[in-house]
């Protein structure tokens, strides 16, 4: 089996090498297919290791592949965890990466016009881009394939990195430049907690191996330590909120979200597969890896609720008046890893992974729609430019209501499964902050249904695109765009109800996820089958919500759209504050940037020009200048001067001698 | 009686003299060259005085090297003093201050 994983994390990694760095030699369509095969035979070999779990003959599987150091008992090395929870990731991420790979060979195509002339950067440009995607996916599998925390570190940090890349492909725009330094610098912070977190539990439980380090978690649960001063904190309490952290860059929660609209700046199979669909729930899978450290801290895990909750709630809001089509998607986005942390607060980490993997497929694609009706429209995002795309594309169309209502919770779609069981595990939750949370995500649900079906009736809906040149030229994309909406379209309509009895309700998790017994939001939720948990939702609120959003969204966008304009005058500050969005950005803008700035300024000036150049280097050759301006005196060039000089000298060595 | 004491102070006034001459002349290189001769000849007593108390006849051999030696000297030392009046029209030693910092 061992074989089998290391080809599935390698294959990727292949096709990544091969198409960067050959990409001249092997062109266009080699690039596409050794990527693509390298991907496809990775989701290949995943789906056969995840059928293996469900058929019961394979095993668990914890196992080193290769020891990089010992340090004082430390051990350092690459392994690989293969349990359900990495077998459902292992596939969601090959998955949508596979459709991804597809998907570009569309929307890429005509690559060459987004680059100046003779630009060398984009030269192989298109090669270039398989590449990082081909390497993303390797980096994420290295994540989620894991067994110790060194190779979580690792698998983080090159996520980042791709995803850094990849936000900041199009070099040429000042806006790419400036969203991916912000994305990597915001997730700076969060990764200086994660470290730190790591850095704890090395320290105190000597090991960090995820077996090892989860064996010794119950005996180290009630373990006090001290930071600074007399306080005492809990170690568990203090490894969970800084690994937390790490979550929060990486999954993009506030105060730390604001990297993620702007990362739509880059291409849009990117938005899909990273800022959707994998590497930004990578925050939700290590949180739910490491529920047997969680489940001994209520602190962190109200932490995570607050938080999660917050999230999912007002990000949501700022979708409601967003008019780029990516970032009404990318708010969605926010707000669903929200919705994700949430479950893992009120110890749902099951509900929380489950909606991780529905979100994946329905997120991917919304946004690969979403891509797909940029092809259309020739790269131009304003949803109010759009408008009645529905008989141009009909297959985007289908698929995007399908995602949409994925999205919202309809009943019966995989979405309508994650969302409910999440919903009914915070009403069961008994954890501080489980009310503000509940309140949150239930008018949650109203807020995502509204803005998702805002930005759907603009788009597909009502008159014609704006613009006649446009419209004129409006056709369904190429097949390499509709197949893997396609594809993707199928799990998001079916997954949830199929998987969901075992995965949240069922066992399928024993290995990989622990909940204490006075945690088990999800067993008290009483679950009788799948036809019971869709009458469950038609008596509790959230459906009502979606659907009422649903309507308010009809009403508004198809049948009276004055009211979207008379809406706004009439919440004209609250308008602004969503507009603005908080105005977070600006306040980061100055306090952090500006502060930064500002500090740089002070060390350039004081620290620089003053001390070094100032005083070290001419202060060092202006103090030996003056001291010979000073002695240059002594050296009046008259002969008798120095006689003087040289007699003295002898009569003073001769008494010297003579008197000692 | 003249003592070897005798001879040691004329030596010693003869060559301090010299040494204030080169001091206090501030007109003439000549004069310099003059104290620097005078130098020289005082300690040429002191080897002539030791050599005939001592009854050891190398000191008065030395004396001719010291001659020999001060004779060129004197000639070398003139030779530059034409050069040097040649190109700067003085022998003032206050005026030759080229080496002043």
């Amino acid at each position: 089996m061992k074989t089998i994983y290391l080809l599935i994390a390698l294959m990727p990694l292949a096709g990544a090498i091969i198409a960067g760095f050959f990409g001249g030699r092997i062109g266009r369509a080699g690039a596409h297919w050794v990527t693509s095969a390298g991907v496809g035979i990775s989701a290949a070999l995943s789906l056969y290791v995840l059928a293996g779990f469900v058929g019961g003959n394979i095993e668990p599987f914890n196992g080193s592949v290769y020891t990089w150091m010992v340090s004082d008992g430390l051990t350092m090395e690459i392994g690989f965890l293969v349990d359900e929870l990495t077998a459902m990731m292992m596939v969601v991420v090959t998955f949508v990466s596979f459709c991804v790979h597809i998907y570009t060979i569309g929307y890429m195509a005509d690559d060459a016009h987004n680059w100046p002339k003779e630009s060398l950067a984009g030269k192989n440009s298109y090669q270039r881009f398989f590449s990082y995607i081909s390497l993303f996916t390797f980096s994420m599998l290295m994540l989620v394939m894991a067994n110790n925390f060194l190779q979580l570190f690792f698998g983080w940090e090159a996520v980042g990195l791709v995803s850094y890349l990849l936000i900041g492909f199009w070099s040429v725009r000042p806006t790419a430049i400036f969203a991916n330094l912000k994305a990597f610098l915001v997730n700076r912070v969060g990764d200086f907690g994660f470290i730190l977190g790591i850095a704890a539990v090395a320290m105190y439980f000597n090991s960090l191996d995820y077996a090892e380090v989860f064996a010794q978690a119950p005996g180290l649960a009630d373990k006090q330590i001290t930071l600074w001063g007399d306080h005492s904190w809990s170690l568990m309490t203090v490894i969970g909120i800084l690994l937390f952290i790490g979550a929060m860059g990486k999954s993009a929660q506030v105060p730390l979200h604001v990297w993620l609209p702007d990362s739509m700046e880059g291409p849009t199979p990117i938005s899909a597969l990273i800022h959707a669909a994998t590497m930004v729930t990578a925050g939700v899978f290590m949180v739910a890896r490491m529920s047997p450290i969680y489940e001994f801290t209520e602190t962190a895990l109200t932490f995570i609720l607050v938080i999660g909750a917050t999230t999912a709630f007002f990000t949501g809001l700022i979708g409601l008046v967003q008019n780029d089509i990516k970032r009404v998607v990318a708010y969605s986005t926010l707000s669903q890893l929200g919705y994700m942390m949430v479950a893992l607060g009120v110890s749902a980490y099951a509900a929380g992974v489950f909606h991780l993997m529905t979100h994946a497929f329905f997120k991917a694609l919304l946004f690969l729609a979403a891509g797909s009706v940029i092809i259309g429209m020739h790269h131009d995002q304003d949803i109010r430019n759009m408008g009645g795309i529905k008989k141009y594309m009909p297959i985007t169309w289908i698929t995007a209501l399908l995602g949409s209502l994925a999205l919202i919770g309809f009943p019966g779609f995989s979405g309508f499964f994650s969302k409910d069981a999440i919903i009914s595990a915070v009403s069961h939750s008994q954890i501080a902050g489980s009310g503000y949370a509940y309140v949150l995500v239930v008018l949650g649900v109203f807020v995502t249904a509204l803005y998702s079906f805002r930005m759907y009736f603009l788009v597909f809906h009502g008159e014609g695109p704006r613009d006649e040149h446009a419209k004129a030229h409006l056709h369904e994309s190429p097949k390499v765009v509709t197949i893997p909406l396609i594809l993707l379209a199928i799990p998001s309509v079916f997954v949830g109800m199929f998987t969901v009895g075992p995965m949240v309700f069922g066992d399928w998790f024993k290995n990989a996820i622990f909940v204490l017994p006075e945690h088990d939001t999800l067993g008290a939720i009483g679950y009788q089958g799948v036809g019971w948990f869709l009458g469950h939702g038609f008596m509790t609120a959230p459906l009502y919500l979606a659907l009422g959003g649903l309507g308010v969204a009809y009403y508004i966008y198809m049948k009276k759209p004055e009211i979207a304009d008379k809406a706004k005058d009439m919440a004209g500050p609250i308008y602004t504050l969503l507009d603005k969005k908080y105005w977070v950005d600006e306040i980061y803008q100055a306090v952090f940037a500006g502060g930064s700035r500002g500090l740089g300024k002070v060390f350039w000036f004081v620290g620089d020009r003053v001390l070094i150049d100032g005083l070290v280097v001419n202060g060092a050759a202006k103090s030996i200048g003056w001291f010979a301006t000073v002695v240059r005196h002594l050296q009046s060039g008259l002969l008798y001067h120095y006689a003087i000089a040289m007699s003295l000298g002898l009569l003073l060595l001769l008494t010297w001698f003579v008197i000692l | 009686m003249i003592a070897l004491s005798d001879y040691l102070i004329l030596a010693a006034i003869l060559f301090s003299l010299s040494i204030v001459g080169i001091f206090i002349n501030r007109k003439n290189v000549i004069i310099l060259l003059m104290c620097i001769e005078l130098m020289l000849l005082a300690v040429n007593i002191n080897f002539i005085a030791f050599s005939h108390f001592l009854g050891d006849a190398v000191g008065q051999v030395f004396v001719f090297f010291i001659l020999t030696v001060a004779a060129a000297e004197a000639a070398i030392g003139l030779a530059i003093l034409v050069v040097l009046f040649r190109n700067r029209r003085t022998i003032n030693v206050e005026e030759l201050d080229s080496l002043a910092g």
